[in-house]
């Protein structure tokens, strides 16, 4: 075989691999959206089918009407939203504390902030659910999203970042007049947005994908959470995997779509959170 | 003039010192006003629950989670009499085992493909890390679809190849080998991601002077790619099993469990103990042995991973 035709060849099994492990990656995926295609008679034919034929849509207007879909997306984005912000206002401030004013016990302070990324979530829901009942907080977006409203690794992500900001920024804006809260939010915040983006995307993923905690501290049908909604759906509809999956399907694309849009960012606020051990 | 300057210098120190003392004050009042916000919410909702449940641990509790009577560590002594601590303990190693060092293997190849400098890799790329967009309980829920033992596409595939079905989720056998697949696929995203990230990290001299020495294949894999990952390797072990003890959504969803509690691993038995038993305290007991086994693996990761792993 001569040379060009055997580097053809080459590249062609280089591509079938590349290809054959993508499908396999996204095979649970195209299950889930093929399923919400079928009628219930196609679901349950045996042997499986693999194409679903013919294709129907009406899953999807049907599983709004089965469970409040609409509601635990809007509960979810809220909830989400919340913790986002909360998140990127409490980093901020505390880290602009830690790295630019010089105060006694700063670093036994920073010190204990990222000690509590060593506590795990489970290993505090106890007290906490306790807490946010003695609030009244059971059923509401407070209870849902205040506890993770200040984080340690937040604070160290934005640390990270204004330490790289040269200090003769923030000396030639105080001399000027400008007082340390202004030149917080009219100067670093906004040379920061590579790192609020960062601590953003990744809060808001992960708040997203909870299930622990949005599952104990809502009780009310109203008030679950998207991820809560899709495993209550498959409760009450039992084998009809075609409805379940049009949820799953609703729910999947705008993460996926998110995913897409800041992929960037999420990559770098997951790689960041390595350091969290 | 010479006396004035020697009795100012004299009193120079405690003026300073003074002044000094008053600056401090003023910085840390100054702070506090930013600290104040993280301070308090970490203090409320990381630090007090943390001393809490240690507390809680030593009490016997009402329905109420109030400390009724106390108890030492009576109930740490309960725990670790108890078969079913052992049985959960048994499933979360077991689960462990079963999901990190196979997750870590499929992903070694699949990063290794994904970092081929060829037209169109990117696109390759987002999907090999594309299950990072999907839930845990979404993931759970479409698995839980497939291994649907009479119509799911999993048992229509063991057919298809002259395999006997499985009662994937309802057999105690494979019940948590099926879990430990959802997670699989579910952390692949993850894995790639990372491991990616470490073989862009490996400088191209290296491989062209392990290739000048006639390494190939598996030998340059094997010699150059794999210590420089193993870091990467060490971590993604020592998260992923971390995770794997804090794994609780895909046994809610997909096997409450059972059956006959083969999947119930530990944070499922402190679920189970607190919010449907209300036994806060022994649900307590268990959480702060997680901790503890949490903390345990953390050190591990610090001592030993910086010793025997090959750093550049």
């Amino acid at each position: 075989m001569s040379a060009p035709k055997r580097k053809f060849w080459q590249r062609l099994g280089v591509y079938l691999g590349l290809t054959l492990t993508a499908a396999i990656i996204l095979f649970p995926l195209y299950i889930a959206f093929s399923t919400s295609l079928k009628t219930p008679s196609q679901v349950f034919v045996q042997p499986y089918q693999w194409v679903p034929d013919p294709v129907t849509w009406e899953n999807y207007p049907r599983v709004f009407q089965l469970v409040p879909l609409g509601r635990f997306l809007w509960n979810s984005v809220v909830q989400s939203t919340m913790t986002t912000l909360g998140v990127l206002i409490t980093s901020s401030l505390a880290a602009y504390a830690i790295v630019y004013i010089n105060f006694p016990g700063r670093n036994l302070i920073f010190g204990l902030m990222l000690a509590t990324m060593m506590v795990s979530g489970e290993v505090t829901i106890i007290p906490n659910y306790l807490t946010i009942h003695r609030l009244g907080w059971v059923d509401t977006f407070w209870g849902l999203s205040v506890p993770f409203m200040a984080t340690g690794f937040g604070i160290f992500l934005l640390r990270q970042f204004f330490m790289q900001v040269p200090k003769e920024l923030y000396e030639a804006a105080t001399i000027d007049g400008a007082s340390r809260l202004r030149y917080l939010l009219t100067i670093l915040l906004p040379l920061s947005r590579p790192a609020l983006g960062t601590l953003g995307v990744y809060t808001f993923l992960s708040t997203w994908n909870q299930y622990f905690w949005p599952l104990i501290v809502t009780n009310r049908t109203a008030m679950r959470t998207v991820q809560i909604g899709i495993a209550m759906l498959r409760d009450s509809e039992g084998d009809a995997w075609h409805s379940i999956m049009a949820g799953v399907t609703i729910v999947t694309v705008p993460a996926i779509v998110v995913f897409l849009l800041f992929q960037k960012q999420l990559i770098r606020g997951i790689v960041g959170g390595a350091l969290k051990g | 003039m010479s006396d004035r300057a020697a009795a100012s210098r004299q009193l120079a120190p405690p003026v300073e010192g003074e002044r000094k003392r008053k600056s401090q004050w003023r910085s840390l009042l100054a702070a506090s006003g930013y600290l104040a916000p993280a301070v308090i919410l970490l203090g409320v909702f990381t630090f007090y629950p943390l001393f809490r449940s240690i507390y809680l641990s030593l009490f016997e509790t009402d329905f109420m989670a109030r400390p009724i009577l106390f108890m030492g560590l009576e109930q740490y002594r309960e725990l670790l009499s108890s078969p079913r601590f052992w049985e959960s303990l048994r499933v979360t190693v077991l689960f462990t085992l079963y999901t990190v060092p196979v997750g870590i293997a499929l992903a070694i190849p699949v990063a290794l493909m994904g970092n081929m400098q060829i037209k169109g890799i990117t696109f390759y790329r987002t999907i090999f890390i594309s299950t990072i967009a999907v839930s845990t309980a979404i993931a759970s829920v479409i698995w839980q679809w497939m291994f649907s033992p009479t119509v799911g596409v999993m048992n229509d595939i063991l057919r298809t190849v002259g395999l006997d079905p499985i009662r994937w989720l309802q057999d105690p056998k494979w019940a948590l080998i099926s879990v430990a697949i959802t997670t699989v696929w579910k952390d692949l995203g993850l894995n790639v991601l990372f491991l990616l990230a470490a073989l862009q990290g490996v400088p191209d001299e290296l491989y062209e002077a392990a290739r000048i020495d006639g390494a190939r294949g598996w030998t340059l894999f094997r010699s150059v790619t794999l210590p420089l990952i193993s870091p990467t390797v060490f971590f993604l072990m020592v998260v992923g099993t971390m995770d794997a003890f804090r794994s609780f959504t895909q046994v809610h969803i997909m096997t409450q469990g059972g059956p006959l509690r083969s999947t119930s691993v530990l944070v499922y038995s402190i679920y189970r103990d607190a919010f449907i038993n209300f036994r806060y305290g022994f649900a307590s007991a268990q959480a702060v042995t997680l901790f503890l086994i949490l903390i345990a693996l953390t050190l591990i990761q610090f001592r030993i991973g910086e010793r025997r792993v090959h750093y550049q």
